[in-house]
């Protein structure tokens, strides 16, 4: 009868990794009404880089820190260079630019590491299984879970005690008062995208032993991704750890419950969630 | 001179809204731009900031041209802007909003020899320092009209342009309001406001712009304005 909590556990662990890449997305959209569709391909490319510097250098945990910096860059590139050049043009030709890095994207995984899923190996401590309270739980999915408890903590010190925090939460308000105000906003679109391409990254790193690289991993969570920031309303860090929860508990016991109908379950949440509220739980009302 | 605004032409989007607008702005002086609703008074304060970029024509700050600059480069050089409809970052409380106007980079200090900081402030306006920790959206329409220019003073601009200060408030708070933008002119800063209610604004400006279909059709102090009483009926009284 260890079921139930099992499959809590599950679901906080994949809530985690939803956050992870949710935060980012959101914030993203917050401050430059920017719907990123190549943000789940930020978080397979981390998912890749983390299995090839594993193969070169045998360190899980250098991968932790190398491949979401790549991705820092990365991110940072795209917006100064592509995202940045359309912006004139408007929302429209900016999600289309996404969609092609994300196109791009995906057929250079193939290209470069195959089309078919490639397993991470991991060793030592965190394959074993520890002993919670009775019940034998993998020690890995406990690391995944703490390491996105750690960096959301992190982030929200950032986001509630620092100056630049408060320069992004006042993004997300209103961009064009804090430019008038004499902060420079193109700058800190740039470091926030890049900084959403690394937590992204980081959330593949993490999730790429446990669920498989493969490349049509950046499709998958996009969609979940997506649901979060709906629910949590777009712009809403809050509102995606609350939606991050639900969707993550929803999808374990889901396919505990109801397997046949655990996807329909997500999109029934949101379209219950948006009735009430069309904003979303914590989304500011137009 | 501090603001010399020569003969610009502004644009929003396709529509051709300033038709050669030209105003001046002297150190420590508070001038206001009045006019009926969408004859091109807030177009005229964002050509200056610089949202709004104009066509043609020259935007001098102490000598320097602005036209093509960014708003925060704009406000580097000491312009605060309060716009319309006030504007606070609502999920940000009134300390935080008051932060936000510190300004990143190189603050210009003036030559007015004081310097804002968040003490002062809230010295001076003891209203503010009450709802420190409070949201900003939770803010009455009168505590966040200060706020909007508390914050911008946190800069420490020479000049602030500010857009309709006093709509939708009730008159005692509009009173307020206009009082404290009278202390801000004491400490030296220069004031560009817009403004709809002539009668209000005659109290605290010294000198009047009258603005119709983009264009400029009267300047002079408060007894010129008294004394036009065709132009104050024909572009001002409904």
């Amino acid at each position: 009868m260890g079921e139930i909590p099992v499959f809590f556990l599950h679901g906080l662990v994949y809530a985690g990794l939803l956050f992870l890449v949710s935060s980012g997305l959101t914030l993203v959209f917050g401050m430059m009404n920017v719907l990123n569709l190549a943000h789940a391909a930020f978080y397979m490319l981390g998912a890749y880089f983390s299995y090839s510097v594993l193969n070169i250098t045998g360190h899980f945990y250098l991968c932790l820190i190398i491949c979401p910096l790549f991705l820092f860059i990365l991110g940072m590139l795209v917006e100064r260079f592509l995202l940045r050049r359309v912006h004139v043009y408007g929302h429209v030709q900016e999600l289309l630019i996404t969609f092609g890095v994300a196109y791009i994207i995906t057929e250079s995984v193939k290209w470069i590491w195959g089309n078919y899923p490639l397993g991470v190996n991991l060793s030592g401590f965190l394959t074993g299984s520890v002993n919670l309270f009775g019940l034998f739980y993998p020690v890995y999915r406990l690391f995944m879970f703490f390491c996105a408890v750690f960096i959301s903590l992190i982030m929200a010190m950032v986001l509630y005690k620092t100056k630049i925090g408060i320069i992004v939460r006042a993004s997300v308000d209103d961009t064009e008062m804090v430019n008038a105000l004499g902060v420079n906003v193109p700058v800190v679109f740039t470091a926030v995208f890049g900084f959403g391409a690394a937590l992204s990254g980081f959330a593949g790193v993490i999730a790429g032993p446990l669920l498989t690289t493969y490349p049509g991993m950046a499709a998958e969570i996009l969609v979940d991704a997506f649901v979060v920031i709906v629910i949590g309303g777009m712009g809403s860090l809050g509102g995606a750890i609350v939606a991050s929860l639900m969707i993550g508990e929803l999808q374990s016991f889901g396919a505990l419950l109801f397997p046949k109908l655990s996807l329909a379950l997500m999109y029934m949440l949101m379209a219950a969630v948006l009735i009430i509220r069309p904003s979303g739980l914590f989304g500011e009302e137009q | 001179m501090l603001l010399q605004v020569n003969e610009i032409h502004s644009y929003y989007e396709k529509s051709h809204i300033l038709h050669g607008v030209s105003m001046r702005i002297e150190q420590g002086e508070m001038v206001c731009l009045l006019g009926r609703n969408g004859v091109g008074k807030s177009t005229t304060l964002k050509s200056v900031i610089g949202i709004i970029e104009p066509k043609q024509g020259s935007i001098l700050f102490k000598g320097k041209d602005l036209v093509g600059k960014a708003p925060y480069q704009i406000a580097r050089t000491g312009i605060g802007y309060v716009p319309e409809d006030r504007r606070i970052f609502k999920s940000l409380t009134t300390h935080e909003n008051l932060l936000m106007g510190i300004k990143g980079g190189k603050t210009a200090k003036g030559n007015l020899g004081q310097a804002w900081s968040i003490e002062k402030i809230y010295r001076a306006f003891p209203k503010l320092e009450e709802r420190r920790g409070n949201k900003g959206a939770h803010l009455s329409g009168g505590e966040q009209q200060m706020l909007t220019v508390a914050r911008t003073l946190m800069g420490n601009p020479e000049l602030i342009l500010i857009d309709e200060p006093t709509e939708g408030l009730a008159p005692l708070i509009a009173k307020d309001v206009l009082d404290m933008l009278s202390k801000v002119l004491e400490s030296g800063v220069s004031i560009l406001m817009v403004e709809q209610n002539y009668k209000a604004a005659i109290k605290v400006a010294g000198r009047f712009y009258i603005m119709s279909k983009g264009q400029i059709f009267f300047e002079g102090d408060g007894r010129a304005l008294m004394e036009a009483e065709d132009i104050r009926k024909n572009y001002l009284e409904v």
